[in-house]
């Protein structure tokens, strides 16, 4: 185990797998020699030139179109888009073309394809640097979304989401890049579709996404001095999604709250609702809650800011709120 | 001397058999769609066989084709069979993509036909990137788009071009210009009637060819493909074509876009009636060579007609998979 950020746990799985696999290559504005907006590529330009390190010119929807193509030819696209609302250009080629050629073809196309890069609200980004959409992506057949928390599972889910052969979203929430953490050396593969119980506890069942998931904890640990025991489930990826680990827990706490900092709507918690009342209704003692950002674009002034997100705060009322039920 | 004439005997008796394949099958799908036989939209390339032939002609297996709606013709001068294609159509396991397609979504990828697809564009970026591939693996092979007139007017196409420019990808772009978005004049949807020299804004060699002459379009694409294959980067080429069936079959032949008498003019210089005179003048084959290729072909093509008819329909328990490599 040594200390990393969490992009340097990230770096260090793609630093990895372009060392093993020469048919990686990445694509993005500032992806080449700088090294990425975000360091996500410091250093690897030097290494490997610019035909696996790739400047693009700001056209979202032709790189995507274009690593498409590539995926479907014998290479490993990677496409390092910055901030998630920028490849919402790139939407039609990502469901009508990426998610669906290897269904089309009757599953002789691979699509080795990972998108990578910045989702979430914080730093007065405003709306057109603050997006997560991750449901979007959930929605369609044929996506991987991944979702770390932490530096150990950027890196254990970056080198799995680099050998699949099938699109990944690999999603990193712009609050965490320089969140510091273990991360084990060596090759390190974090699984799909399977949750990490991040707190044992009895009382209630929390699954938070994502930059979620540290306020959890948080939470936990406060109300733990009252005697309260919560549960935190991190479920890592939510295409797939490990329903088994969360139905578990709320067989063991009866109680069950969903934080998630997107939109509410359609969403993951009403996903993971739907599915606990289908299949673990007898276990609930209380009504599932979720606690969710406003559904609302996100605004600039950190005061408004502030107010879209859930807090700790906000998280230690409804849970209170779920526990008095 | 020996060969050069053997060899343009051979690219002439491929580009014919090719072509009249292309019409024989298209007809026959266009018999069978009002037979009710094909379940979804069908649209045919009658007319525009001289480009699928002519390009197809210099391309192997290994090389990549990102085709559209009306993608038959590439399909089939690509070399994927006439049987595998109708079954595909008439929705059956034998098709080309196991019945999951239809005529919209032709996918052999074992022998580089990368789909056919519904969507108007997105072929272009994605021959970029077959493109990007040959130049990573350093294997030689070439990314090759058809396209429409109706493609010029979308984004997929600037940022295409501008991305196969910019990293000198082996990749070729092919927009057959009919004149139509289905039923929407290119002198509509364009200020610019000219598609091949916007390949300059891109830095980039654009060639215009007659499309009705597939010799033509053989000598224009097969140097395209040559250059890009010796690293010298993209080329696209606009083949100045017509299609003279309806859109999409049940549509209109004509109608408040286009008149009798404009489809009649361009049957006069339909692609394989042109062929086939200059095969003649040429000497390359004698009438009786193609009367025997043609009704062969004709054979062939019923034969897999009924053999496609009679082909199982895919197993309703398998319509889940392949969504993803996978398992979830």
């Amino acid at each position: 185990m040594t200390e990393k950020t969490f992009t340097e746990a990230a770096r260090e799985a793609l630093t990895d797998a372009m060392d093993a696999d020469p048919t990686i290559f990445v694509v993005g504005e500032g992806a080449g020699e700088r090294g990425g907006n975000f360091e996500t590529t410091l250093g690897l330009y030097e290494k490997h030139g610019p035909v696996r390190l790739c400047d693009t010119p700001i056209c979202e929807r032709g790189f995507i179109g274009m690593c498409t193509g590539a995926a479907m030819t014998g290479t490993r696209p990677v496409v390092d888009f910055m901030f998630t609302d920028f490849i919402l250009d790139g939407l039609g080629e990502l469901i009508n073309q990426t998610s669906k050629m290897q269904y089309m073809s009757n599953g002789r196309l691979k699509m080795p394809m990972v998108l990578r890069g910045c989702i979430g609200i914080g730093h007065s980004a405003a709306t057109h640097h603050s997006g997560s959409y991750y449901p979007l992506f959930a929605h369609i057949p044929g996506f991987r979304v991944a979702l770390p928390s932490n530096p150990a599972d950027a890196k254990g889910l970056f080198a799995t989401a680099l050998q699949s052969d099938d699109p990944v979203f690999f999603m990193e929430h712009r609050q965490l890049l320089s969140l510091k953490g273990p991360v084990p050396d060596g090759e390190h593969r974090v699984p799909f579709g399977q949750a990490a119980v991040v707190r044992e506890g009895t009382d209630a069942t929390i699954v938070a996404l994502t930059v979620m998931v540290h306020h959890a904890l948080q939470v936990a640990e406060e109300l733990s001095g009252e005697g309260v025991s919560l549960e935190v489930i991190d479920p890592r990826t939510v295409a797939p999604l490990d329903m088994e680990t969360i139905l578990e827990s709320v067989r063991k706490t009866g109680r069950l709250l969903i934080v998630d900092e997107t939109f509410m709507p359609c969403g993951i918690g009403a996903e993971i609702s739907a599915h606990v009342t289908e299949h673990g209704f007898d276990e609930l003692d209380a009504p599932i809650m979720r606690l969710n950002g406003a559904h609302v674009p996100t605004p600039y002034s950190p005061a408004l800011e502030q107010a879209i997100v859930p807090d700790r705060a906000a998280l230690a009322r409804a849970v209170r709120g779920l526990l008095a039920e | 001397m020996q060969s050069d004439a053997g060899e343009r005997f051979e690219l002439h008796r491929w580009l014919y058999r090719t072509m009249f394949t292309i019409r024989t099958v298209e007809e026959r799908l266009a018999r069978s769609f009002m037979a009710g036989l094909i379940h979804g939209a069908c649209h045919t390339y009658v007319g525009e066989e001289a480009v699928a032939a002519g390009v197809c002609a210099s391309l192997s297996e290994d090389d990549a084709v990102f085709s559209t709606h009306r993608g038959h013709g590439h399909a089939l001068a690509k070399g994927v069979s006439p049987v595998a294609l109708i079954a595909e159509l008439y929705g059956r396991e034998t098709g080309v993509s196991h019945g999951r397609g239809g005529s919209m979504h032709l996918f052999a990828p074992e022998i580089g036909l990368m789909g056919t697809s519904g969507i108007v564009g997105p072929c272009i970026l994605q021959a970029a990137g077959a493109g990007y591939s040959a130049k990573l693996l350093g294997n030689g092979s070439v990314g090759v788009a058809f396209f429409g007139d109706g493609a010029v007017g979308n984004g997929a196409f600037h940022e295409g071009l501008n991305l196969a420019a910019i990293y000198d990808l082996p990749a070729l772009f092919v927009c057959e210009n009919n004149l139509y978005a289905t039923e929407v004049p290119f002198s509509h949807a364009s200020r610019n009637p000219e598609v091949a020299p916007r390949a300059e804004n891109y830095g980039i060699p654009g060639v215009t060819v007659d499309g009705n002459d597939v010799l033509a379009v053989h000598e224009a694409a097969s140097r395209a493909i040559r250059r890009a294959r010796d690293g010298g980067g993209p080329t696209l080429i606009e083949a100045r074509t017509y299609r003279t069936r309806p859109h999409a079959e049940g549509m209109g032949l004509t109608g408040v876009y286009r008149t009798e008498e404009e489809v009649a003019a361009w049957r006069e210089k339909d692609p394989i009636k042109m062929f086939r005179s200059r095969i003649l003048s040429d000497e390359t084959m004698t009438e009786s060579d193609l009367d025997r290729m043609e009704s062969d072909i004709k054979s062939e093509v019923d034969e897999a007609e009924q053999e496609a008819a009679a082909a199982p329909w895919p197993d309703r328990g398998t319509a889940a998979r392949h969504a993803y490599r996978e398992a979830p």
